[in-house]
């Protein structure tokens, strides 16, 4: 959860919404959720996460990144962006930001965009946001719903870390699967 | 009176758009119309909504290629919710391959954009003076000429092409192919690249009206009636749709059931000469073969949580057709595959890529060319006649017989081109005796992958389908497979109507809500799924009230075909099931008895409250389902083909 912070060496480091490829259907169920979870109404125009999709194969869905140092904070002329030193979020200031998209032209990811009808910046909020009647209360507390209703699970909170890490044991399973079902018989 | 009528309204009808626009290809004019409360609850969506307007708006007995067919492209109440699968259209029309109740239904991103532009419906009449395609972007509504750009082009560069020409990689389109502008029997509607409104011919009535393509696009937002309880529900039925009641959907997909209906002897093998074939034994030609050797992405469309689309791939390395993506289904693989005694994978997917993109249905073009093979072996046709040798097993000749059957070239295209039905006549025109024999139509429309020498429940099933032969109005398949009634017995007839009713009234819903059958299983009860509606609506529609839908929209399309010229002869499997048995397998020896057939069918015609003898829905059935406007107008006008 966005409330959860990893100690890395020298600093802070974030989580982040990230989808696995291999998994993402392209499904846009992500998409739809968002913005009924912030607005009350399904739009994926509204939505903070965007779901891209190369013909013939390839699907994936994009969100904030967090980026260190954001491109985003610094290009904005309003200082209407700011990004939360212990989650990383960006937050935007509905009263300054102008709608004047210098931080969509910023994001190295494509990730930002405007909400159609107030034309504020609309970014990845890991749900901080979400109207408090869709609270699942079982969980009892606001969570990424892209992730909660994903039907394939391609969707998951991760930094960059724990993604070396997942790659680094990945790669030596590959590399070592003999040698390792061998001592795991 | 129809239950419905019972159902008070809410004063805010939500989920439907009511939009309707009606554009007069002729003269340009597009009208933008309301569909009122009542309309939307009496008639759900989708198929309900198209039973009502062909029975009003077409004329009976009109060509179905001339100007005055209606083409009706509709969604129901659930696009752009995440409803699992919601985001499916239909389209519909007098089909050209049957002469009656024309209907395909499709999905990928088109529902869920047209519901974001705000239409619920676009009705098309009269004929543009030149290749037009429609664009509704939100409010904006037009036509535009198209003749030097897109038409000509295939599906998938047409929907390249206008995406890029809107800048937007997102602009939902669906457009026909040079068959479709040529206006053959056969022809689809592709959009999203994989997805096709395949059967019945609907991509030839866009083409017989200078139509290539619709474009939606849009921005409004969708609100539902009861938006906690739907969010709690649609997360349970995603879980569910994730879950064992659609793994064979997700898994293997429905190539799965190749190997389950090899066993039972169901599985068609050289147009329907066997039910069981040795490469499907040997797991040459198997849903486990192609899933390990060639598929290599699942695929969903918008808002489904299973990703049944199969996209396989043949290697860069190819000889022949090197780097050929296509997007494949257990429908494919029969009729390209074991209809056409073809093992040859590669060959498959070139053939599927072609009908894809040049604009044909899959399953009416493979079991086309599956009766070019059997009529070769036969010598009804020569390698003289096509220039080619064509007997079942072909890889690059039936490759090319495809293409040239799909662009209508050479004598393939001329004898082949329109499907079965016609390529039977056109044969015995010529002279070639006893054609039209190996021609495996119901009504016109060929035959999904079912041998049903074994199967006579589903004889019924699959033949008194309104569209034509189809395992998607009733899907009683199962009550074979399962083995609820003997397959090979024709006992308990009114029993087995009753069952074939119940499933075809759901399945008439579920074709109006518009969702897929993939999601059929993960509903608790049929009152759910008139729970979920009654959530996104408002309409308190009970599970009584909403069957009953479903029951009087089955009705009212028959009645359709009834006043085409619908007899109950035209209820009928080929003759080949009646004539001639599997030489192996299960069903070996079986042939289906014509008195036992006929027994089922009146007990299935009176279990829909249909006259026993005629078929025809009675004045007391008419009159029960609210469908009185009927009443007097039933007397054929002899439209049908």
């Amino acid at each position: 959860m966005s409330k959860v912070q990893t100690k890395k060496r020298g600093g802070k480091i974030h989580q982040f919404i990230i989808v696995d490829p291999n998994l993402c259907t392209g499904c846009e169920t992500c998409e739809s959720i968002c913005s009924f979870v912030h607005d009350g109404e399904f739009n994926p125009i509204n939505t903070r996460i965007h779901r891209v999709r190369i013909e013939p194969i390839f699907n994936i869905a994009l969100a904030c990144q967090k980026c260190e140092d954001s491109p985003c904070v610094r290009s904005c002329p309003e200082k209407a962006l700011e990004q939360n030193p212990e989650t990383g979020s960006i937050i935007v200031d509905d009263d300054k930001c102008n709608g004047c998209g210098f931080c969509i032209r910023a994001c190295d990811f494509g990730v930002i965009s405007l909400h159609l009808t107030t034309q504020k910046a609309l970014v990845c909020d890991l749900c901080e946001n979400m109207k408090e009647e869709f609270i699942d209360p079982e969980v009892g507390e606001k969570e990424p719903q892209c992730i909660a209703v994903c039907p394939k699970e391609a969707i998951s909170l991760k930094n960059v870390e724990q993604i070396g890490e997942e790659t680094r044991i990945e790669a030596v399973k590959r590399l070592f699967g003999d040698i390792i079902a061998d001592s795991q018989a | 009176m129809s239950k419905a009528k019972e159902i008070t309204l809410p004063d805010d009808v939500k989920g439907y758009t009511q939009v309707r626009l009606d554009v007069d290809l002729t003269t340009g004019k597009i009208e933008k119309t309301e569909l009122s409360d009542e309309f939307c609850r009496d008639w759900i969506g989708g198929y309900g909504f198209a039973s009502k307007l062909l029975w009003d708006e077409i004329k009976p007995g009109i060509d179905p290629l001339g100007p005055e067919n209606v083409f009706i492209w509709t969604i129901g109440p659930f696009p752009t919710t995440i409803l699992p699968t919601s985001s499916k259209f239909g389209v519909f029309a007098k089909s050209p391959l049957t002469g009656m109740f024309g209907m395909s239904i499709s999905s990928g991103s088109v529902g869920a954009q047209a519901r974001r532009a705000g239409v619920n419906m676009v009705v098309f009449k009269g004929k543009a003076p030149e290749p037009v395609y429609m664009v509704v972007d939100d409010d904006d509504y037009y036509l535009v000429p198209c003749g030097k750009t897109v038409w000509g082009k295939g599906c998938w560069e047409t929907e390249e092409l206008l995406r890029e020409e809107f800048q937007d990689q997102r602009l939902a389109v669906l457009a026909i192919g040079p068959a479709g502008e040529r206006m053959s029997k056969l022809a689809c509607i592709t959009n999203d690249r994989n997805r096709q409104a395949g059967r019945t011919g609907m991509g030839a009535v866009m083409g017989s009206k200078n139509l290539k393509a619709i474009c939606f696009r849009g921005t409004k937002g969708t609100k539902v009636a009861k938006p906690v309880e739907f969010y709690k529900m649609a997360k349970k039925l995603i879980k569910v749709a994730n879950g064992p009641a659609t793994a064979k959907y997700r898994d293997l997909g429905t190539p799965a059931g190749i190997t389950s209906y090899n066993k039972l002897g169901m599985m068609p093998i050289r147009n329907h000469r066997e039910g069981t074939w040795e490469k499907i034994d040997d797991g040459t030609f198997t849903g486990d073969t192609l899933n390990i050797d060639w598929v290599v992405k699942k695929v969903a469309c918008s808002q489904c949580s299973i990703a049944c689309d199969h996209i396989a791939r043949v290697p860069k390395t190819h000889p022949d057709w090197p780097n050929v993506f296509a997007s494949i289904d257990v429908e494919i693989c029969y009729s390209f595959g074991t209809a056409c005694g073809n093992d040859d994978w590669p060959t498959v997917f070139k053939c599927v890529a072609l009908c894809d993109d040049l604009g044909i249905d899959a399953i009416s073009g493979g079991v086309t060319a599956a009766m070019a093979c059997e009529c070769f072996e036969e010598g009804i046709i020569t390698e003289k006649d096509l220039g080619y040798k064509l007997p079942f097993g072909s890889t690059i000749n039936l490759v090319r017989f495809t293409e040239e059957m799909i662009l209508g070239k050479g004598f393939a295209g001329e004898v082949f081109g329109d499907g079965t039905k016609e390529a039977g006549r056109r044969l015995e025109e010529m002279g070639r005796k006893n054609a039209s024999y190996y021609g495996m139509h119901i009504k016109g429309l060929e035959m999904p992958a079912f041998d049903l020498h074994g199967m006579s429940s589903f004889a019924v099933g699959e033949s008194v389908s309104i569209r034509g032969a189809c395992h998607l109005r009733n899907g009683a398949y199962g009550l074979d497979a399962k083995g609820t009634f003997d397959r090979f017995a024709y006992d308990k007839p009114l029993e087995r109507g009753k069952k074939i009713k119940g499933l075809e009234d759901v399945y008439a819903l579920i074709d109006s809500y518009i969702i897929c059958k993939f999601t059929r299983g993960i509903y608790e009860s049929d009152a759910e799924m008139a729970k979920v509606y009654e959530l996104v609506t408002g309409i308190p529609h009970t599970e009584e009230s909403i069957l009953l839908r479903g029951d009087a929209i089955v009705t009212l399309s028959k009645c359709f075909n009834v006043r085409e010229g619908w007899t109950r002869a035209d209820d009928h499997p080929p003759e080949r099931f009646f004539k001639e048995a599997h030489t192996k397998g299960p069903a070996k020896g079986v042939v289906l008895k014509e008195d036992g057939y006929q027994k089922l069918l009146s007990g299935y015609y009176e279990a829909r409250g249909w006259d026993k003898e005629t078929g025809i829905p009675t004045d007391e059935t008419l009159k029960k389902l609210g469908l009185n406007f009927v009443i007097g107008k039933l007397k054929p006008k002899g439209g049908k083909n």
